[in-house]
């Protein structure tokens, strides 16, 4: 396959000014999408694939999406400079041609010559709406969504505890996890509550570290005597504070699921094992319901009676101990969440969590803040050979 | 017009301005706290900016709220860190406005214990180093 032919530039917008000190940078980036939109004869409601570099104010896509009100299925930032946008096109042009999007949106913006008179304020739009604020520990924003699920849907601490035990069953078997002790739900509810109501225990640990990945073609996978892992299905999004209309009850896997289960072509039952990002105990509770595996507000219950602990539990996740328990290197636990997914489908987890016969897994990340915006991904893996 | 605290208990970290908030941040000094509306879809936005998130018109004006809502969701950060890292325990919250946003704020002027979901609130602006407040809520009665 070849993008040749696969993907159009149907809109093109150059912003009329050259000195521009009454505008922010965001506003900016927004009156260029405007622009190309109407220049295209198509609306922001339109728009399914965003791209945008550093230029950008914020984390990645997620700040301007917020911005603009954009819900997408696809989001790249990557950067390279003043060559970003030529790179974007050139992804968004592979994007389409997968079927990723249809309508992929790049900007570009900025203030340098007014900088010139002082600094240009690239703080986050929303920073100054939140961060003065003080939600100065990750977790603050994760307990705001554990009290709301709470609420609304009767979840428990100990509900919140059982996901931090499985991962410590889990755990004792690795022997670089960094806390290889078992766990009891007492002893996660005994543990000092660090922001109501989350205590130590429903945290990740924080750890130095890294891994890496290697995607190859099915040529070269054939080429290798390595059991490689086949990439069935991928689905992201981001999800975001949506014009101050927040509802930290769901994640961004409501958005990514059905996307990564539809390219697969395989149902929720098909899933022998999923690596289920787990910031905080509550972020797993929240994606178990939006991955589909139970019905919203019924995670809670989903976690009771061992449903979570390998080999045999009804939805085996986080063989590694996962970042509860094991590894969360850079405060980003999704690189370990694909390869743990890679060991079960190899067959080479740990023997006590091996899941028996293992040839469908899910692997899951959801990055940035529960309590504000993060942006979510699936993907689903199968042992197939190539 | 809502109470402007001179010197709260609180940190107070000074927010930046752009000029799609400098209205918003003076008019804080007035104990009003400003919501954008959009004339298109007739939506409240936060946080202010020009374009509205909903249907993306730039036709969106400035309106004042009645600064009274109810607590959506709040904890209590017993690690302060940061710019709080001096600071006591503190609330931090989502209030759901009358108009229907959902800012981030804190709680003050409260017995964090007997904090609950859905309990009334109403602003209360904590001044910051420079001439600007933040909207705080504490609760009604």
């Amino acid at each position: 396959m070849s993008i040749n032919g696969k993907a159009f530039i149907a809109g093109a917008f150059e912003h009329p000014g050259r000195e521009l000190p009454d505008r922010s940078v965001a506003q900016i980036h927004t009156e260029v999408a405007l622009g190309a939109l109407s220049d295209a004869g198509l609306s922001f409601d339109d728009v399914d694939g965003y791209f945008c570099a550093n230029d950008a104010p914020g984390n990645g896509v997620l700040s301007m999406a917020e911005y603009m009100g954009l819900r997408v299925s696809y989001m790249d930032s990557t950067d390279s400079g003043g060559a970003s946008p030529l790179c974007h096109v050139g992804h968004a042009a592979a994007a389409i041609a997968a079927g990723k999007c249809s309508v992929a949106l790049i900007t570009l913006a900025g203030k340098p010559r007014t900088s010139r008179a002082g600094p240009v304020d690239m703080t986050p739009p929303e920073a100054s709406f939140e961060q003065v604020f003080g939600p100065s520990l990750n977790a603050s924003g994760y307990a705001l969504a554990a009290r709301r699920h709470m609420f609304e849907y009767g979840t428990t601490s100990a509900q919140l505890a059982e996901v931090k035990v499985a991962a410590s069953i889990h755990a004792q078997y690795n022997p670089n996890a960094f806390l290889p002790k078992v766990l009891t739900v007492e002893e996660v509810l005994d543990s000092p509550l660090v922001c109501d109501p989350l205590h130590r225990d429903d945290c990740c640990v924080i750890t130095d570290g890294g891994g890496a990945l290697v995607v190859v073609s099915p040529e070269v996978a054939r080429s290798l005597s390595r059991q490689s892992v086949k990439i069935l299905g991928h689905g992201e999004s981001p999800k975001h504070a949506d014009g101050g209309r927040i509802d930290l009850t769901y994640t961004g896997a409501v958005y990514s699921a059905p996307k990564a289960f539809e390219e697969a072509g395989v149902s929720r039952d098909d899933i022998d094992y999923a690596s289920i990002y787990d910031s905080f105990t509550i972020t797993v509770i929240q994606e178990i319901e939006d991955l589909g595996f139970c019905e919203k507000g019924e995670g809670g219950r989903f976690v009771l009676d061992g449903a979570l602990v390998a080999p045999y539990g009804r939805l085996p996740f986080n063989t590694d101990g996962g970042g509860l328990c094991n590894n969360h290197p850079m405060n980003r636990g999704g690189m370990t969440k694909v390869i743990e997914a890679v060991r079960q489908l190899r067959h080479e987890a740990h023997a006590k969590v091996q899941v028996p016969d293992c040839a469908i897994a899910l692997a899951h990340g959801n990055g940035g803040n529960l309590g504000t915006r993060s942006g979510a991904a699936t993907l689903i893996l199968g042992r197939q050979d190539s | 017009m809502s109470e402007v605290v001179e010197q709260p208990s609180l940190p107070t970290p000074t927010p930046s301005v752009t000029t799609d908030t400098a209205e918003f941040w003076a008019a804080t000094l007035e104990g009003c706290l400003l919501i954008r509306r959009c004339n298109a879809c007739g939506e409240a936005i936060w946080y202010p900016r020009p374009i509205c998130p909903f249907c993306h018109s730039l036709d969106t004006v400035w309106e004042e709220s009645t600064g009274r809502g109810r607590i959506y969701s709040f904890t209590l950060i017993r690690r302060p860190g940061g710019t709080y890292a001096n600071a006591d325990p503190y609330v931090l919250a989502y209030v759901e406005l009358d108009e229907g946003p959902r800012m981030m704020t804190n709680i003050v002027d409260c017995d964090p214990s007997v904090l609950v979901v859905d309990q009334e609130v109403e602003v209360v602006f904590h001044k910051t180093a420079v001439e600007m407040a933040l909207p705080r809520f504490r609760p009604v009665g």
